[in-house]
């Protein structure tokens, strides 16, 4: 199916010089590796969005609506009524250039195009030729276009070749957020039915079964306890967390990737352990078991449909808050959206933790916090048993998400819980990490299979970083707090830098719990020989290390 | 295609006034007629422009975040770069608008065979930017003196600080005027600008004729301005005098003014006219950009969708419908048992056949 992705060395050679030729000259060459499968119409009917039918972008009828050309400029006129951001974005660029090389795309494919200012071109073109007097007039010579077949195409291989990262809108001088504009062209194409088969599907299937991976409730709830037989012959210890319970204190909504595949499962492994560890009262829902939001790489209304199950679950079960697992875009969605889309959540009240006292004040509307924020403030109240020294074989590093770091900015926390549960971490170079984070090349739904190619190519600014780290500090471990991350880094330092894994935070964490009547710790979540584990004799030793750990 | 176009269009436009003024002498036209319209179109065109803008809301609150929130009360929030409060916004905007913060965090990329990424601080576009905007509104500020009367103290301050280096050139020995330092800087500024937008590969290709236009133009409103100010050594008295005829609505047109001071004037007049309708317009627009004036606060207070409509979901019965006896068989709580949802459904069944919804559904029509 996907084609044979190239060596690093050839993938590696590109050149970052422009093309003699113009921008609006070009076109895509939609070649195996670096364009995605076309949605499926079933998923499209599933949802009732326009246009279902089965097509592939290769094709050259791409069965566009009779209409299409009206319900473009329809679609972009209604939205520069609706969204500030849009209509101001495409007016003010003054194309400094200064966004140009910020793209981890752009790093990686040397394509002019995926410079963030001429990816915004791609559809200011359309708006100054079809919208604006001088641009109809005047056409090229202002900077316009026509609207014609090519510019969907182009539209849909380069809105689909930008992961909504906001890495250039960091640098803009005035804060043009290719992401907004992605998003708005996304929902614009969507109009048309041309979306891909790795969004329209997750959605579809979220819709219907909680979850973009279809799962359905009993398999969900088979799948989390398979990872309780697993912790229970690797740390001794039985779980039994609770699923759909009425009057639980807490509901915990962690992205469905987290469930069935590796590395996420070892994450949601930690969890389970940290809510044990701390006897939280909390449940998990097999309805709202989708943190993730593969509407919010559709449309905003995609977005507030997906994500209403989660308010909508906690006014069922009667929580009081809802606790949030590892991952990217489920936080810009709930920290930026969820409460403007389906708030107020009038029936759950201020989060408290439980253990600690502390008043989540910075979740005081919405009502639902960070694992990360969580765990950092149980450690800071030294209401964790740790020892780090379980972690000593491990040397990791962490990866900023792009979404929590510049649509959210939890930059300290993940550190902090770093730092108290492994003695070697190693922050990669500040031209790569927190605001300046590169994307892992694979968000916004981009993480497809037959993507891989232009996966790798996006994902190589981030890989680089971490050779760097692996080879100057020995880092072995890539550690993260988002599911796509989990998902798609394996592969990635597998082709640029091997010999670095990947996992989540509460991994690490679970990692260096301590808990009670837990067996010997011979083998770590994964199933594999501990190498940091110490035989009994040294029982004493690890105890003192946890305390030394907290703060 | 751009660049020879703008050129061009500057040239001719200077080829305009000086026909217009120095060949027809329509003086009125290009010293009273044209500056009202240019200045009412600027004022006009401005205001609804930003009008424009601000008719569109902002339904979702998106700062870009470019450091620590406020989260944890023992973490120190980045307060400038995520704001917490209105506070922290005016400052952030602040940075942004007086120092060019985001510019400012600029690096380049070194791509070498490897591959070997790595990433340099990149001040030149910065620096270049500050020079030109800054010495445009010294200049701006500076010929504001040609409109009032009497000149008022910090407008001198200004000019003396403007023209310090007066002393260290032998400026008085060969009976120049004061030097004005931001004009040149200015033309510097603009220069530099132009330069880079050549030099540079990736910054050509991007470039428009609305990106080589108004740099032609600029330029081409220093090198008159200079000329009339350092070469021909235009008669202010005069200038002063239609300056003042058109700040109190009473124009007149002094004899004597060189045909350089209204190129100068025309070139300006073009600037005024265009600025609402071209990129030029960013300087209204980074006040208003969503990703840098809002409060990070997007959890803790509520922020209101002005058009937000209901949509449809797929609800928790629909989805206990769906999958019921598994649950049920899985050990999963359900809010109806199998048994209940059996009987409800066979009640709805029993009375009725599609057919009844529908011609409810036409007698309500």
């Amino acid at each position: 199916m996907a084609a044979k992705t190239p060596s690093p060395t050839v993938v590696g050679q590109i050149d970052h010089h422009p093309p003699a030729k113009g921008w609006m000259d070009t076109k895509p060459e939609f070649k195996p590796g670096n364009f995605l499968y076309a949605a499926k119409a079933s998923a499209l009917e599933t949802v009732g969005l326009p246009n279902p039918r089965d097509w592939s972008p290769t094709d050259d009828d791409w069965k566009l609506p009779a209409d299409w050309k009206g319900i473009v400029r329809e679609g972009m006129a209604e939205r520069l009524q609706r969204f500030r951001s849009f209509k101001l974005f495409m007016d003010i660029c003054v194309r400094c250039g200064a966004c140009a090389d910020k793209c981890h795309f752009f790093i990686g494919s040397g394509d002019p195009k995926n410079m963030p200012v001429l990816r915004a071109e791609l559809i200011r073109s359309i708006y100054r030729g079809e919208m604006k007097t001088a641009g109809k007039i005047l056409g090229k010579l202002a900077g316009g276009r026509k609207l014609t077949e090519d510019v969907i195409k182009e539209w849909f291989y380069y809105f689909f070749q930008c992961t909504e990262c906001r890495r250039c809108s960091v640098f803009c001088p005035y804060g043009i957020d290719t992401a907004e504009i992605t998003i708005i062209a996304r929902e614009i194409i969507n109009l048309l039915g041309c979306n891909i088969d790795w969004i329209a599907s997750p959605v579809a299937n979220c819709f219907m079964t909680g979850n973009h991976l279809g799962l359905k409730p009993h398999t969900f709830k088979e799948n989390i306890e398979y990872l309780l037989d697993d912790i229970e012959e690797y740390v001794g210890v039985r779980i039994e967390p609770s699923f759909n319970r009425k009057g639980a204190e807490i509901l915990f909504v962690t992205p469905s990737g987290d469930v069935f595949a590796e590395p996420g499962i070892f994450t949601l492994m930690g969890y389970l352990m940290l809510f044990e560890h701390i006897g939280l009262d909390y449940t998990w829902s097999t309805y709202a078991s989708e943190g993730g939001n593969f509407g919010f790489f559709t449309s905003h209304e995609m977005m507030k449909r997906l994500n209403a199950k989660m308010y909508a679950e906690s006014k069922r079960l009667g929580v009081k808050w809802i606790l949030g697992g590892e991952c990217g875009h489920m936080w810009r969605v709930v920290h930026q959206y969820m409460d403007t889309l389906n708030g107020p959540a009038d029936w759950l009240e201020m989060p408290v933790s439980p253990l600690t006292g502390t008043r989540f004040e910075n979740a005081a509307s919405t009502k639902m916090v960070h694992i990360t924020e969580f765990t950092a403030d149980l450690i800071k109240n030294n209401k964790l048993k740790l020892d780090p020294s379980q972690n000593d074989h491990i040397i990791p590093t962490f990866h900023d998400s792009c979404n929590t770091s510049r649509g959210m900015g939890m930059l300290e926390e993940p550190r902090y819980v770093l730092n108290n549960v492994c003695n070697n971490f190693v922050d990669m170079a500040p031209q790569v990490t927190r605001e300046n984070t590169f994307c892992c090349g694979s968000g916004s739904g981009l993480n497809a299979g037959e993507y891989l190619e232009m996966r790798f190519r996006g994902g190589l600014p981030r890989a680089n970083a971490v050779k760097r780290v692996h080879e100057d500090h020995g880092v072995n471990m890539l550690s993260c707090v988002c599911a796509i991350d989990r998902a798609v880094f394996p592969a990635l330092m597998d082709y640029w830098v091997p010999g670095v894994g990947v996992c989540g935070l509460s991994e690490l964490v679970a990692n260096a719990l301590v808990m009670e009547g837990q067996g010997e710790r011979e083998y770590n979540l994964r199933g594999e020989e501990n190498p940091s584990y110490k035989p009994p004799a040294e029982e004493e030793a690890p105890a003192e290390a946890g305390e030394e750990g907290e703060e | 295609m751009g660049f020879l176009f703008s050129l061009v269009a500057v040239l001719v436009l200077v080829g305009i006034a000086l026909v217009g003024v120095g060949g027809l002498g329509l003086k009125v036209l290009f010293g009273v007629i044209i500056p009202y319209a240019a200045v009412l179109t600027f004022f006009a065109g401005l205001v609804y422009r930003v009008v424009d803008w601000a008719r569109s809301p902002v339904p979702f609150r998106i700062p870009t975040t470019c450091g620590q929130e406020k989260s944890l009360p023992w973490i120190k929030p980045n307060k400038i770069d995520n704001p917490c409060s209105t506070g922290a916004v005016v400052l952030r905007m602040v940075f942004e608008v007086l120092t060019f913060r985001s510019l400012f965090r600029n690096m380049k990329l070194d791509y070498r065979e490897g591959p070997k990424i790595r990433y340099s601080s990149e001040k030149f576009l910065w620096l270049f930017a500050m020079m030109f905007h800054w010495a445009f509104l010294v200049v701006i500020l500076r010929h504001l003196r040609f409109f009032t009367e009497p000149i008022a103290m910090w407008q001198q301050t200004l000019e003396h600080l403007d023209g310090f280096l007066e002393f260290n050139l032998a400026s008085y020995a060969i009976g120049l005027p004061t030097i004005q330092l931001s004009g040149l800087v200015l033309l510097g500024g603009v220069s530099l600008l132009l330069l880079r937008r050549i030099v540079v590969p990736s910054v050509r290709y991007i470039s428009l004729a609305a990106d080589w236009f108004p740099l032609f133009l600029i330029t081409g409103i220093c090198l008159t301005g200079i000329v009339s100010r350092y070469v021909v050594r235009l008669d202010v008295i005069n200038v002063k005098e239609l300056a003042m005829g058109l700040a109190t609505l009473h124009p007149v047109v002094p004899e004597g003014i060189s045909v350089w001071f209204y190129i100068h004037l025309f070139l300006v007049c073009v600037l005024f006219a265009y600025f609402p309708f071209s990129k030029l317009m960013h300087l209204g627009g980074v006040f208003l950009s969503p990703t840098r004036n809002l409060v990070n606060n997007s959890r803790a207070v509520r922020h209101v969708n002005p058009w937000s409509y209901p949509v449809k979901t797929h609800d928790y019965h629909e989805y206990e419908d769906d999958f019921r006896e598994e649950m049920v068989e899985a050990g999963l709580p359900v809010e109806k048992s199998l048994e209940e949802a059996q009987a409800e459904k066979d009640a709805a069944q029993a009375p009725a056949a599609p057919e009844t919804q529908e011609t409810e559904e036409k007698r309500e029509e």
